[in-house]
């Protein structure tokens, strides 16, 4: 039972980085129809942004806002006015290439100015272990889960509870109605982007310290970002969230207690159920076809 | 097709023929690779540039079919079975794979394959009774035909290049017949060839699992042209390499694939120069193409010719591109 809470609790922590990711994922997918198969590589990125402050002298604190805001900055802005803006009149297929192969490109530039080997990246907390009932649970875990819910918190009320938050929902549901109501859609559009990008920062501050910084990262990530997504419902901030969570806990839970070697099978077997059985996810609406 | 096109294929099929006069053991090698590539990418390109979904299965079904040629050699059987039964599992695999995920629409197949492809090289690493584990399958012999041995780089490029040429020979007559034309018309129009009874869905699967067999294939020359298999060699990698190569050659255009797959092959050495970075290199390449020719090279081509012939035949389907919208 206490290796059980152990697990659900490390499990609780992967689960939350699981959801910031995902849900940078599916807003990028409601307001631009962008699916970003770069996204892990976007959430490896930032840490090395940060290595690279701090080895120019700058202290942790201030390393960490300046990853912050390059990542805003190149996987925000350039993004979108790079990569995606040029390729919108194409389509969706095409933009799907691109961002496989902007994966590829920002892997290989990091394994080349980098090398491949993983690099320490310092901790948001001492590792201290705390005793729980004689569950022994790491600070590291608990600091990790406070910041990922309180950024998911802070989202939430973003997208709920002011002007500009349901703004850019209206953006998701119906641009068209949108831009007629007067709201500046491409604007609403470019801050998904950065929200999107400062999500995935804030990801990889929190998940570096755990893989340590390494340019192959964002493929695990990445993968469970969509698997999230597509679990909890692609269409559906609180379904990435919901995803991202029983994606991590499942994870833990099905290393320990079923097989190790298959680890990476269960995620996958329980996305191929959702999308036999409820294609929209578990929390999702089912996405109505326009002609 | 038109004249320029048929005249084209024609050089580059006797270049293909009297490379191997020119090149060291290594060039030879690589030509080979070419051939199991193209394979593939033709394969993918079914899927992707007829049926406008996207898969990341190939490189997995190129792994399954190179592992059931690899055991069924060890255990015995001749190559021609063992070809043949590659290609028959990967078209069962296909179909049983394809038929939840293309159940429902959009982008959904790319998710179920990236999940497959990892599935798939977990079982190939773990079942270690009956894959070799990490360490693979060594020693697979290269087959002998009517007494004609392919041990040889020349004599097995040149099987390996009678193998493409009767699958292209193949594909190319199935897109012909009366039967094939139905995927032309996804291709072209999904929309309307639904609505002109045409059942899409089935096709759309027909195509995938058709895809997928060609990939098996592909993995049954692969086998016994690297004679070592192990489950790295097809990671999602692979299959987002093959997805990139039917992307850069043209997808939808019938031989897209097989430019792509030669750009694959010789970029890397090209680039030899700059080590690590032609990966990088090729990135940006893809993402320029991708901005300006999301049709590929050939799409280049096509507008080229179109815009210095002063007269043009009107084009025809099979070398006619469209825009892959969703």
């Amino acid at each position: 039972m206490t290796s059980f809470i152990q697990l659900l609790v490390s499990g609780l922590a992967t689960g939350a980085i699981y959801a910031l990711i995902a849900v940078g994922f599916t807003l990028l997918w409601q307001t631009s129809q962008t699916i970003n198969f770069a996204q892990g590589e976007f959430v490896m990125l930032p840490a090395f942004f940060i290595l690279e402050a701090m080895y120019l002298g700058a202290p942790f604190w201030l390393a960490i806002l300046i990853g912050i805001a390059l990542s805003a900055v190149f996987l925000g802005i350039l993004f979108k006015l790079i990569i995606v803006d040029p390729m919108l009149k194409h389509g969706v297929l095409p933009l799907v290439i691109s961002t496989i192969a902007l994966s590829l490109f920002m892997k290989e530039m990091v394994k080349n100015l980098y090398s491949s080997n993983a690099q320490p990246f310092p901790a948001l907390a001492p590792p201290i272990d705390l005793h729980f009932f004689g569950a022994v649970i790491s600070t590291q875990s608990l600091v990790v889960l406070g910041v990922a819910i309180s950024v998911v918190l802070a989202l939430h009320l973003l997208l709920h509870k002011t002007r500009l938050g349901r703004a850019m929902q209206a953006t998701a549901q119906n641009p068209t109605l949108a831009r007629i109501l007067g709201i500046p859609v491409r604007r609403m559009v470019l801050y998904t982007f950065l929200i999107n990008a400062v999500l995935c920062a804030i990801a990889s501050i929190l998940i570096s310290p755990i893989y340590l910084a390494k340019f192959i990262n964002g493929e695990t990530l990445g993968v469970a970002a969509f698997l999230a997504a597509i679990i909890g419902g692609f269409n559906q901030v609180r379904g990435a969230i919901f995803g991202g969570f029983i994606l991590g806990i499942l994870d833990n839970l099905s290393a320990a207690y079923l097989s190790s070697t298959y680890r990476g099978a269960f995620p996958l077997l329980i996305l191929i159920a959702v999308i036999m059985w409820r294609p929209q996810g578990l929390l999702g609406r089912v996405e109505e076809r326009t002609v | 097709m038109n004249r320029l096109g048929a005249l084209a294929v024609a050089a580059a099929a006797v270049f293909t023929v009297v490379l191997p006069l020119f090149l060291k053991p290594y060039g030879i090698y690589l030509s080979s690779t070419w051939v199991v590539l193209s394979i593939a990418a033709m394969g993918l390109n079914l899927t992707l540039g007829y049926a406008g979904q996207v898969s990341l299965a190939q490189g997995a079904f190129v792994g399954i079919g190179a592992y059931t040629t690899a055991l069924l050699m060890h255990a015995g059987v001749p190559y021609p079975i063992a070809f043949v039964a590659a290609g028959l599992v990967c078209f069962v695999v296909g179909w049983v794979l394809g038929y939840p995920a293309l159940r429902v629409q959009h982008h959904y197949l790319a998710f179920v394959t990236l999940a497959f492809t990892t599935l798939v090289f977990l079982v190939l690493r773990n079942e270690e009774w009956l894959t070799g584990g990490t360490y693979g399958l060594s020693g697979i012999p290269r087959p002998t035909l009517f007494g004609w041995s392919t041990t040889g780089a020349v004599s097995f490029y040149y099987f390996s290049l009678g193998i493409l040429t009767v699958l292209t020979a193949g594909t190319w007559w199935m897109l012909r017949s009366p039967w094939g034309r139905a995927f032309l018309a996804l291709r072209e129009n999904p929309t309307r060839a639904l609505s002109l009874g045409l059942d899409t869905r089935r096709y759309t699967l027909m195509a995938f699992a058709i895809g997928s067999s060609l990939g098996g294939l592909s993995g049954a020359v692969f086998a016994p042209l690297v004679q070592y298999i192990e489950p790295l060699s097809f990671t999602l990698n692979l299959s987002l390499n093959l997805l990139l190569m039917v992307i850069v050659g043209g997808s939808g255009f019938f031989f897209g694939p097989f430019v792509g797959a030669l750009v694959a092959v010789l970029l890397p050495e090209w680039l030899r120069f700059i080590q690590g970075y032609y990966l990088v290199v090729y990135a940006v390449m893809v993402m320029v193409m991708m901005a300006f020719s999301p049709t590929g090279i050939l799409g280049l081509v096509e507008r080229f010719v179109k815009a210095v012939s002063v007269r043009h035949d009107p084009p025809e389907p099979v070398l006619q591109a469209k825009r892959t919208s969703p």
